[in-house]
């Protein structure tokens, strides 16, 4: 099956409609990256993210307004995946460089703001089974047993009393009791809604009545914190600056040596093409950078490039092949032969980065636009860009 | 079929059989980002290492050039890590030098006016900065060890005169409030005597000053006092302050085991500790010189308590009370027990991926890439019928490649990582279609199935060499000059690179052999 039978464009008589486009692409970028500038993600900037997800879904205005009341440098309060999921992103700012040795201390604030705003009228001295970690939860599930609330000492019963117990049902019991319920919990998304579900992992009714004395369901509970001090983030941004530039500067040696020093000059101008239109967007639709989308753009930079080479390619067989016609035409004539390639890939590359796009949930969101917005402009940029610049240099020699 | 094509579908199979038994057994690391667990990037204060080192010859200098009759004026420390030995009479000079030669191995001196200067080496500065940091991270590693995490990942990592930051990954861990507290506790216990006459506490160190006269002794320092038992704090924001020795009578060097234990009457958690036999006899010592006296317990520069010796004791163990939680005095002795830190140490990043959000990001992937493949398959299928069978096994075999050499070199999977693999995907595809393009066009233009593809792949070969090479060596630099994530995708993206070459240059071609082997065709399924 031929998706084009024996295409004939005369690609580079359109190369000034695709400067225009191009350049009016890139006015845009430069426009959104000046204006709005790049939503850099705590990676870079430092800071701390917070991922909170709901028992039931959360008003972002009663979460904000109780942030606000608080001393955090909160930045903003976003809703996170889809809706259905109960999730808020809470973003704090830039962590000062005192206070660095206590990262774990904006998590923990968050959720004491929290706790207040929704879980206030909870009993004194129960615990929140929906946030507690494993060692808590085995100790406080011992002294349930032993008929006494988690906030007291278990010791203070009485010492006979309590060595018969722990003679009686071992540490280690309990561990493991606080361990399939944690991991009841995961499966659950990280939050249990209600007592009653621990009865399908086989607790005794007895068992729930007595969890259901000494802890609570709270509203909400911390599915995952990012921390990242300044000099980490300066440091990260160093490195990945660095690494993409030595590459790009790889790339242009190897095609230089295997091609001519033009061409791998024009496939590196293509390639920022790309990444400053792709950044563009993402400054314009205010996505968020993070490390994951550095990735993404790498993988643009690849396919782009892959892209590229395989017009190169052929164009520097049909050089010896064609040795009468002009290098206009045989710009042209290798386009047109590797087009069904060109279309094939791009459009199979395209519906499976769509689907990741589509379906990848939110942690993947910002990795797969790249890709899908890499593809497209990857793809022009070929022909556009690429090859046109070729063109140029060639005929300025022989003029 | 003749040998060649044989010997070559017979290699295939080898590698086929090897990629699986190795991704079988060995399995493939999953990141903390899809698996849950604490991430953690801590900075190690070499600087206090250097200081602490230069202060103790600084003070055997000192006493070497008394004990030498040598007259001098002060033997100072500088910030620059500098000493000066200030004011020597000229005749003496000689004589210092040779003290200092003797006393300060690995520093060099020089004259100066009429002192001299006193400079660590720079080979010796290195060489205890990087010590510093091995021993940081043994004392992690330990501490991390007894509290018991399945493989947990310690490396050391830096950008500065030397590697001083450790990254510390603990999958499946979430609790880092007591990672925090296990890991960041520098734990230095020592056994410091209380000022003689200025035994009292006092309510800041400026009062504490007054009552010195102005001016600390030498050998005296002021320190915060923060007993852990709340009942003997005034209120709770109240601070205290005591007066010290600077050296300290007994440090951590002389325990030899710590544990949780209860008090007998209150049933209070409590941490005990033992002393070795050097620490018992110089406990019997310390407290046999100094009855009356008050002989504080100094953890991380910090009394938390001064109990006043009534007696010459030689016992080995000691306890600290206090207001601890079961498992506040679990860690304490644990970090007691691991030995103190050569060095503070500063958090520089931290990342808690929670369970529950590692088990959504796989789901949501797994099920979106899976969708991908059907895509990809169908298409391939649509377009190139029965050749694309011939596309579809090259792209499970590069995957079957890839996920046997990621397994072999132990390499970690993360979500970047899923990235290299799409990308190589896409480009093995791109390989396949490049050919069979190619295959197409041959024979549009006259040639028989087997010369068309024939001469389809001699000469995509070129193209795909280059395409995969020219990436291939972005991702050695990417890897070369990357951190963790930039890193991640670099080595899937090369490894799958390779598989890729090999794959659509020699799989595909060995197949197509194979098939037509022997027959004659005027038309191919493509």
């Amino acid at each position: 099956m031929d998706i084009i039978k024996n295409p004939r464009v005369e690609w580079l008589n359109y190369r000034w409609l695709f400067l225009v486009v191009s350049l009016f692409f890139l006015l845009a970028g430069a426009i959104s990256l000046g204006g709005k500038g790049l939503n850099l993600g705590v990676d870079f900037t430092g800071g701390t993210l917070v991922f909170v997800r709901f028992k039931e879904r959360p008003e972002l205005d009663r979460v904000r307004g109780a942030l606000s009341t608080s001393d955090l440098n909160v930045e903003g309060v976003t809703r996170f995946d889809q809706p259905s999921k109960n999730q808020i992103q809470v973003r704090m700012g830039r962590i000062s460089d005192q206070s660095e040795s206590d990262l774990g201390k904006d998590s923990r604030d968050v959720v004491g703001v929290l706790k207040e705003e929704y879980d206030s009228q909870v009993d004194d001295g129960k615990i929140d089974l929906n946030n507690v970690a494993h060692t808590a939860l085995t100790e406080c599930l011992e002294k349930a047993a032993s008929g006494i609330g988690c906030d007291q000492n278990l010791e203070a019963v009485s010492p006979e009393e309590n060595s018969e117990l722990e003679s009686s049902l071992g540490n280690e019991e309990f561990g493991v009791l606080a361990r399939r319920i944690l991991d009841f919990r995961t499966a659950r998304g990280g939050i249990i809604s209600d007592d009653a579900e621990l009865e399908e992992i086989g607790l005794s009714a007895d068992l729930v009545e007595q969890i259901r004395e000494n802890f609570y369901l709270g509203s909400f509970t911390i599915i995952s914190v990012e921390s990242v001090g300044p000099k980490v983030g300066r440091e990260l941004q160093d490195k990945a600056i660095n690494a993409i530039v030595f590459s790009l500067l790889g790339v242009l040696a190897y095609i230089a040596y295997r091609f001519k020093f033009i061409y791998g000059l024009a496939a590196i101008v293509a390639l920022f093409h790309d990444v400053f239109i792709t950044l563009g967007l993402f400054a314009f639709f205010d996505k968020e950078i993070s490390l994951t989308v550095i990735a993404a753009l790498l993988t643009l930079v690849g396919y782009s490039i892959n892209d590229t080479i395989v017009i190169f390619d052929r164009v520097r067989e049909n050089v010896l092949l064609m040795r009468r016609a002009d290098f206009g035409s045989i710009l042209n004539t290798s386009i047109n032969q590797t087009l069904n390639r060109t279309v094939l890939t791009s459009g199979m590359t395209f519906l499976a980065v769509l689907a990741l796009y589509l379906m990848g949930g939110q942690v993947l969101n910002g990795f797969s636009f790249a890709l899908v917005i890499g593809v497209l402009v990857g793809t022009y940029s070929s022909i556009a860009v690429a090859s046109p610049i070729v063109l140029w240099w060639q005929s300025r020699r022989a003029g | 079929m003749n040998r060649k094509t044989q010997y070559r579908l017979l290699a295939i199979l080898f590698l086929v059989l090897a990629s699986t038994l190795v991704f079988w057994r060995n399995g493939i690391n999953l990141g903390l980002d899809l698996k849950g667990g604490i991430h953690l990037i801590v900075q190690v204060e070499t600087g206090e290492a250097l200081r602490a080192e230069a202060e103790q010859v600084r003070e055997r200098l000192a006493s070497a050039l008394t004990d030498s009759e040598i007259r001098f004026d002060e033997v100072r420390l500088n910030e620059d890590l500098r000493i000066d030995v200030l004011s020597l009479n000229s005749v003496q000079v000689p004589l210092a030098e040779d003290v200092v030669e003797r006393n300060a191995l690995n520093w060099a001196y020089s004259r100066r006016d009429d002192g001299l200067q006193v400079r660590m080496l720079s080979a010796e500065r290195r060489a205890l900065l990087e010590l510093t940091v091995r021993q940081a991270r043994e004392v992690i590693q330990k501490r991390i060890d007894q509290y018991g995490v399945a493989e947990p990942s310690i490396s050391v990592y830096g950008t500065g005169e030397v590697q001083d930051q450790i990254i510390i990954e603990l999958p499946g861990v979430e609790d880092f409030d007591r990672v925090e507290r296990l890991i960041g506790e520098t734990a230095n216990l020592e056994y410091k005597l209380v000022h003689p006459t200025l035994d009292q506490t006092f309510s800041s160190p400026e009062s504490a000053l007054e009552a010195l006269g102005g001016n600390v002794p030498a050998d005296y320092e002021i320190l915060k006092f923060e007993p852990t038992n709340s009942t003997l704090r005034e209120s709770p924001d109240s601070e205290l302050y005591m007066v010290a020795k600077k050296a300290a009578a007994i440090t951590g060097r002389h325990i030899k085991n710590a544990r949780r234990s209860e008090d007998n009457f209150t049933g209070r958690s409590e941490v005990s500790f033992f002393l070795n036999a050097e620490g018992v006899s110089l406990f019997g010592e310390v407290t046999g010189n100094n009855v009356g006296n008050l002989l504080a317990i100094v953890l991380d520069d910090v009394i938390v308590s001064a109990p006043q010796i009534e007696g010459a004791i030689r016992q080995e163990s000691a306890r600290i009370t206090g207001d601890f939680t079961r498992e506040e005095a679990e860690d304490l002795a644990l970090v007691l027990r691991s030995g103190a830190l050569p060095a503070s140490i500063r958090f520089l990043e931290n990342r808690q991926i929670g369970p529950s959000l590692g088990a959504d990001s796989i789901r949501n992937g797994l099920n979106a890439s899976t969708l991908g493949l059907i895509l990809v398959v169908l298409g391939m299928l649509v377009v190139y019928k029965l050749s694309g069978l011939n596309a579809i096994l090259c792209l499970t075999l590069n995957l079957v490649f890839l996920g046997g050499a990621l397994s072999y070199l132990d390499a970690t999977l993360t979500l970047p990582g899923i990235a290299g693999v799409v990308l190589t995907i896409g480009m093995a595809v791109d390989a396949n279609i490049l050919i069979f393009e190619r295959i197409k066009e041959e024979m549009r233009n006259g040639k028989t199935v087997r010369s068309a593809i024939e001469s389809a792949f001699n000469r995509v070969f070129s193209t795909i060499l280059d395409t995969n090479i020219t990436t291939l060596v972005a991702s050695v630099f990417l890897y070369q000059f990357g951190t963790g994530a930039v890193q991640g995708f670099a080595i899937t993206l090369a490894t799958g690179l390779l598989a890729n070459i090999f794959t659509a240059t020699f799989v595909s071609r060995t197949i197509f052999t194979a098939i037509l082997q022997g027959r004659q065709p005027n038309r191919l399924s493509i």
